[in-house]
């Protein structure tokens, strides 16, 4: 077994503890509090009586261990449970919201993630002239600003000026494609302007750290442009790098869209999780706050993955 | 007198004004934080400077109070961090050995949720109130102190005049307090001012969601929260908390470079 086989491995296994660790983790985070799940869902007034019927259909009068290994053993099966302030499948209702949220953040790395990536080849090209300070004064502003803020100021403009698009994005199933392409529009720009900043300094500073190696030297004495140097010798050597720093922003982009989807009131993951922990709807937040955890350890695995096959060094061991 | 770049100066400013209007807000305010003064959403005038909010309240009069709450939580919250993490920090790197793989490995697995969900997480159990917030906040950024704090802790233990002490019998609360606390303060200051804008854009977030600070209580996000109907009517009342924040985030960040780049000066280019 190559040492690139068996560190892939390696990951893929602290990947999975990981996860199982955070399962642990939110488990507990919402039942050894102090709290009593039973009586803040009732309120101060609530008769004993209603209290223990409660805590015997939750099941919280079984030891928290016990507990855990159902909900874990359900959440694996696919069976997260059924909400308590409605009553509906759990997993039915994050089916179809971990779809629209997909969708979302899909559109949004569509259009993140090439401008990062050429905004980025830009700055180098003309580093510390006025384009690079530019693009590094814009970032720092993007990075001072609440996602609220872009998403507000963008529907100010765009959807109550301009009126080009719509300012909600309430979609529903069946909704054709195109139509549905119009309303996540605006969001997706809005999350695109959150990553964007981070993702094009990573990348600036993956192809800066390239440039620095004697072949880029070899390649300018030789007579090469600018982008011709950056196009044909530091892109690829930094292609792993920046990989590895696309998939650290989705990572981040996975958080950016809950509030983002609170802005538009689109119905994905962000909402219905804010929604429930408002309600105090303690399975729903667990089921939800789990599938988020586990797409962020999945997304930060791949990263590491993809950055241990693209190292040479590792796949050719002496 | 030393000479203070002009990009600081300005971040100082206005980071000092910041925090006097949060201090003095009860005599700077021109009406009652709760006190509705006039018809809903009118439009700026000399009598209501921001104009009114979504229930007629003097809009200007919220900003100032929220302002209050939002840096004080805020504060408080960067403190709590502070405390805890560095505690923790020079703790696991003097005792080592177990002690610390322990206290990094769960560290690592608290940072591997994202700190808004897990915040969420928590606080759909917890009362949300404005202690509980500082507390939650607090020791969840807590984790970034501390990878920070025991970096350079592990650095300054293996000093000669951290050996001396421990020649010299010293106990454990002596190193971390006397000898280690001292020589990492500077790259601690610096990343102060990064937390503090951390959880200002967090407390404001989460009162933006309606999981932060409760209503009538006025704070940043919750204004947003309050106004953001009136987006659609083009009314730009939500818009005035955000440019607050991010006008406090970038001075903020000014001076935090500044810090930075002197303390790393001074130490010779180490951090």
């Amino acid at each position: 077994m190559g040492l690139a086989t068996r560190l892939v491995v390696q990951r893929l296994a602290l990947g999975l503890l990981l996860l199982l660790a955070v399962s642990v983790l939110i488990f507990a985070g919402t039942q050894i509090l102090p709290g009593d799940v039973a009586q803040s869902i009732l309120g101060q007034s609530a008769t004993p009586e209603a209290l223990e019927n409660l805590r015997r259909d939750m099941g919280l009068n079984e030891p928290a261990v016990t507990r855990y290994f159902t909900w874990l053993g359900g959440a694996l099966t696919g069976d997260l449970g059924t909400a308590l302030t409605s009553g509906a499948d759990i997993s039915e209702a994050i089916g179809a919201r971990l779809g629209n949220t997909l969708f979302l953040a899909g559109v949004a790395a569509v259009i993140a993630i090439p401008l990062a990536i050429l905004l980025g080849l830009i700055a180098v090209r003309f580093r510390e002239r006025w384009p690079d300070k530019l693009i590094s004064g814009v970032t720092l502003a993007s990075i001072s600003l609440p996602e609220f803020f872009i998403g507000y100021v963008l529907i100010l403009i765009f959807a109550v000026k301009l009126r080009w698009l719509p300012p909600l994005a309430t979609v529903y199933d069946g909704m054709p494609f195109g139509e549905r392409l119009t309303l996540v529009l605006l969001p997706a720009i809005t999350l695109t302007m959150v990553v964007l900043a981070h993702m094009m300094r990573m990348t600036r500073a993956a192809i800066l750290n390239v440039m620095q190696s004697a072949y880029i030297e070899t390649a300018e004495l030789k007579g090469l442009s600018g982008f011709q140097v950056i196009a044909r010798h530091a892109f690829p050597n930094a292609i792993a790098p920046i990989v590895n720093v696309v998939m650290l922003n989705l990572a981040y982009l996975i958080v950016g869209v809950v509030v983002v989807e609170v802005v538009f009131a689109y119905p994905g993951m962000g909402q219905y999780l804010v929604d429930h922990v408002s309600k105090r709807d303690v399975p729903v937040v667990q089921a939800s706050g789990l599938i988020f955890a586990a797409v962020y350890i999945g997304l930060n695995m791949v990263a590491d993955i993809v950055s241990i096959l693209a190292n040479p060094r590792l796949r050719h061991p002496k | 007198m030393m000479k203070i770049p002009l990009a600081a100066m300005i971040g100082l400013i206005f980071t000092a004004s910041y925090f006097l209007v949060a201090i003095f807000a009860p005599f700077l305010a021109p009406y009652g934080m709760a006190e509705v003064v006039g018809g809903v959403w009118e439009p700026m005038s000399a009598k209501h400077w921001l104009g009114t909010d979504n229930i007629g309240r003097d809009l200007l009069s919220r900003m100032i109070y929220g302002g209050r709450t939002t840096i004080f939580i805020a504060t408080a919250a960067t403190l709590v961090s502070f405390t805890t993490g560095s505690v923790l920090g020079f703790t696991a790197a003097v005792i080592g050995g177990w002690v610390d793989q322990a206290m990094s490995r769960f560290v690592d697995l608290i940072m591997s949720i994202p700190t808004l969900i897990f915040a969420l997480v928590v606080l759909s159990v917890m009362p949300v109130t404005i202690p509980m917030l500082i507390i939650v906040m607090g020791l969840l950024d807590a984790t970034r102190v501390y990878r920070l704090s025991r970096a350079v802790a592990v650095d300054i233990n293996v000093m000669d005049f951290v050996e001396a002490a421990k020649l010299r019998g010293e106990g454990r609360a002596w190193i971390i307090f006397r000898e280690i606390l001292p020589n990492a303060l500077s790259p601690l200051v610096a990343e102060m001012g990064l937390r503090f804008i951390f959880m200002v854009l967090f407390v404001s977030t989460l009162s933006f969601l309606g999981l932060g600070v409760q209503p009538p209580e006025a704070d940043w996000g919750g204004i947003v929260k309050e106004n953001k109907d009136g987006i659609v009517w083009g009314i730009g009342a939500a818009l005035w908390p955000a440019v607050a924040i991010a006008t406090l985030a970038i001075s903020v960040n000014l001076v935090a470079d500044w810090v930075l780049n002197r303390t790393t000066s001074l130490k010779g280019g180490r951090g």
